[in-house]
């Protein structure tokens, strides 16, 4: 079994969004960055605890980054997998990323590739099912569940207002969202391991973006809050009802 | 030259989501001079000919059973091929779970140009620009798009369902269906409960309440109001609550036109999935408690006190 997991680089959960250049970049100045939640909590270690169960899983990690990326992808390598690979480019367009995890998935015959539910900072839902479909490969869109007998996959999906459960055979694309795995801790042996475990990097190939970002915006501020005093809550039902006319 | 918009479903019923994707592609329509059309795959029990009212021209269907079960590959070459015979040049989905499954792969196959989680009309003056949520609702960006057909998905609540008058024609395309590679085998509903990505109101618990035990009072307030329950991560995890419930930077992100907040801290975490909630209501027994900030209304005072009040209230307004 070869597992492929795909970890993306996200600001901080607290890191202040503020832009500049004329509201055009990310003002990424005193950001911390992060292993997107979505990829470090329940992608990764789901697919560590398939290899836990059946340790001759072999399980690498992909990165669509320039080199400052290298500090988090080894972080994901403390938590588990065999060996990264970090293709050298920086770019938003989701189409673009695809393609070159696309590139690395064809080359390395996967039988499952994990990605996160969706990026934290671009919110695009949408790399998984670009590579599924640029792989020619079933995809589970946001898993609550994954389980494995042999090539065939369980999954959970969430639906509106519910969960479906389906089966598949692998090779397959899963994007992964709460409920697959529960968040580990890197533990010390995991930290000494991954200072060793071989990080390559590879150039991209030509692709030409779809999409591109004009501009950013803040949303407006709110005006403040109107407190209601705690002896009169029939004052706040008064007030959603005839001033904000919601209930 | 037209617009298509995919029409979700399930059980029979087409999803308030998609009729908000169908006022919107609407009046895009309108903006760009084309007309507008829906697709739907699988089978309902409306009659699709009153679509009409939200101003599209015809509805086609691919009546067949075996897709009220969503095949990611299935979909995908079903629309792109209906895609192709209409000429269309905008798909429009809802950026639900299952437009999420299906956006990204069309976008891949048609080598069309993806924004996902748009928030408004595009601005169509000067090239192609979409407006979409990001950093989990903390900001907009502005994406340009630039190749020729463009698919955008709209996020749910953010767009005004408008209906007039008007039927549709209906038009059966007889496309053929090729296997789905993934195999249905159950579906557990949460049966009766308002779903929570399409709720106008949410009533949402914290770790203020201190056990599942408490939950009876927001469970009865979220009934008389018509409104789904959501709730904390912390309150997930220690399995109080649904996971499906968590919302968040790594929960559902949601926009309600009203969140009523009761006993949470308004953790920059839980905002991100909040924050484009019209009218936030915040409940919380600490002044200083973060969530103020981010309030319309607020009532500083203990939950186990105030909400009972408010459930009361409720009664008599809706009495009257
Ligand atoms: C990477 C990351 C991602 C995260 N993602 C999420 C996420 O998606 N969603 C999320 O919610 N959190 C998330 N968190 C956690 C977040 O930081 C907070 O810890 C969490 O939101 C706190 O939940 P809470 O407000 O229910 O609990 P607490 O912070 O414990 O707050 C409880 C509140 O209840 C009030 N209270 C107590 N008793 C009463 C009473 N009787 N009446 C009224 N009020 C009362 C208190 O004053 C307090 O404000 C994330 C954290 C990290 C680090
Ligand atoms: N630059 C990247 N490199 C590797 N994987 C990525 C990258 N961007 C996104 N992904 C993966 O795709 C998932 C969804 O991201 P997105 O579609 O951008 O919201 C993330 O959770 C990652 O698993």
């Amino acid at each position: 079994m070869k597992i492929l997991v795909c970890i993306s680089k996200t600001p901080d959960t607290t890191a202040k969004v503020a832009f500049k250049d004329n509201n055009t970049k990310f003002a990424s100045e005193g950001v911390q960055w992060i292993i997107n939640p979505y990829d470090e909590w329940y992608s990764l270690v789901r697919a560590i605890e398939l290899k836990e169960k059946d340790p001759s899983t072999i399980i690498h990690l992909v990165t669509v980054a320039l080199a400052d990326a290298d500090p988090i992808i080894r972080k994901a390598l403390a938590l588990g997998g065999d060996e990264a690979i970090r293709i050298n480019a920086d770019s938003h367009d989701s189409y673009y990323i695809a393609a070159q995890l696309a590139e690395i998935a064809k080359q390395g015959s996967y039988d499952l590739i994990f990605t996160g539910k969706e990026t934290i900072d671009y919110n695009g839902s949408a790399i998984g099912g670009m590579l599924a479909e640029m792989l020619g490969l079933p995809y589970i869109s946001l898993a609550t569940k994954f389980d494995l007998s042999g090539t065939t996959a369980t999954a959970i999906r969430e639906i509106e207002g519910g969960e479906e459960t389906d089966e598949l055979s692998l090779p397959a694309v899963v994007s992964c969202q709460k409920g697959v795995a529960e968040q580990r801790i890197p533990n010390m042996k995991g930290i000494m391991g991954a200072r060793t475990k071989p990080l390559k990097v590879v150039e991209p190939i030509a692709i030409d973006p779809l999409t591109s970002v004009v501009s950013f915006e803040l949303p407006p501020q709110k005006a403040g809050v109107k407190l209601v005093p705690a002896d009169n809550p029939e004052e706040l039902v008064r007030l959603l009802h005839e001033e904000a006319k919601l209930i | 030259m037209s617009v298509l918009i995919f029409i979700d479903h399930s059980d029979g019923q087409i999803k308030k989501s998609s009729l908000e994707v169908l006022s919107y592609g609407a009046k895009l329509a309108a903006q760009t001079g084309s007309e507008a059309f829906g697709l739907l795959l699988g089978t309902v029990t409306e009659d699709l000919a009153t679509l009409g009212k939200y101003g599209i021209k015809k509805v086609y269907q691919v009546n067949n059973e075996t897709l009220n079960h969503m095949d990611t590959q299935q979909y995908t070459n079903l629309i792109a091929e209906a895609a192709t015979q209409l000429t269309a040049k905008i798909i429009l989905f809802s950026n639900n779970l299952t437009g999420k499954a299906i956006a990204p792969r069309l976008s891949a196959k048609l080598k069309a140009g993806l924004v996902s989680g748009a928030s408004a009309l595009p601005d169509t003056g000067n090239g192609f620009i979409v407006k979409k949520s990001v950093f989990s609702g903390k900001a907009f960006a502005n994406i340009s798009i630039s190749t020729d057909i463009k698919i955008i998905s709209l996020n749910p609540n953010s767009y005004h369902i408008e209906s007039g008058s008007g039927t549709a024609e209906i038009v059966q395309l007889g496309l053929t269906v090729d296997a789905a590679k993934t195999k249905l085998l159950s579906t557990q509903k949460a049966s009766g409960e308002v779903v929570l990505s399409e709720a106008e109101i949410v009533v949402s618990g914290g770790r203020g309440l201190k056990g599942p035990q408490n939950w009876g009072m927001i469970e009865e307030l979220a009934k008389l109001l018509g409104a789904a329950t959501a709730c904390s991560r912390p309150v997930a995890d220690e399995h109080w609550r649904p996971h499906n419930e968590h919302v968040g930077q790594t929960g559902l992100a949601i926009a309600p036109n009203l969140y009523i907040a009761i006993g949470i801290s308004g953790a920059i975490q839980h905002l991100a999935g909040v924050n484009r909630s019209k009218v936030i209501v915040v409940i919380n027994k600490d002044p200083e408690a973060p969530f103020f900030k981010a309030a319309d209304y607020g009532i500083v005072g203990d939950a186990f006190e105030v909400v009972p009040k408010i459930i009361e209230a409720v009664k008599k307004l809706k009495a009257s």
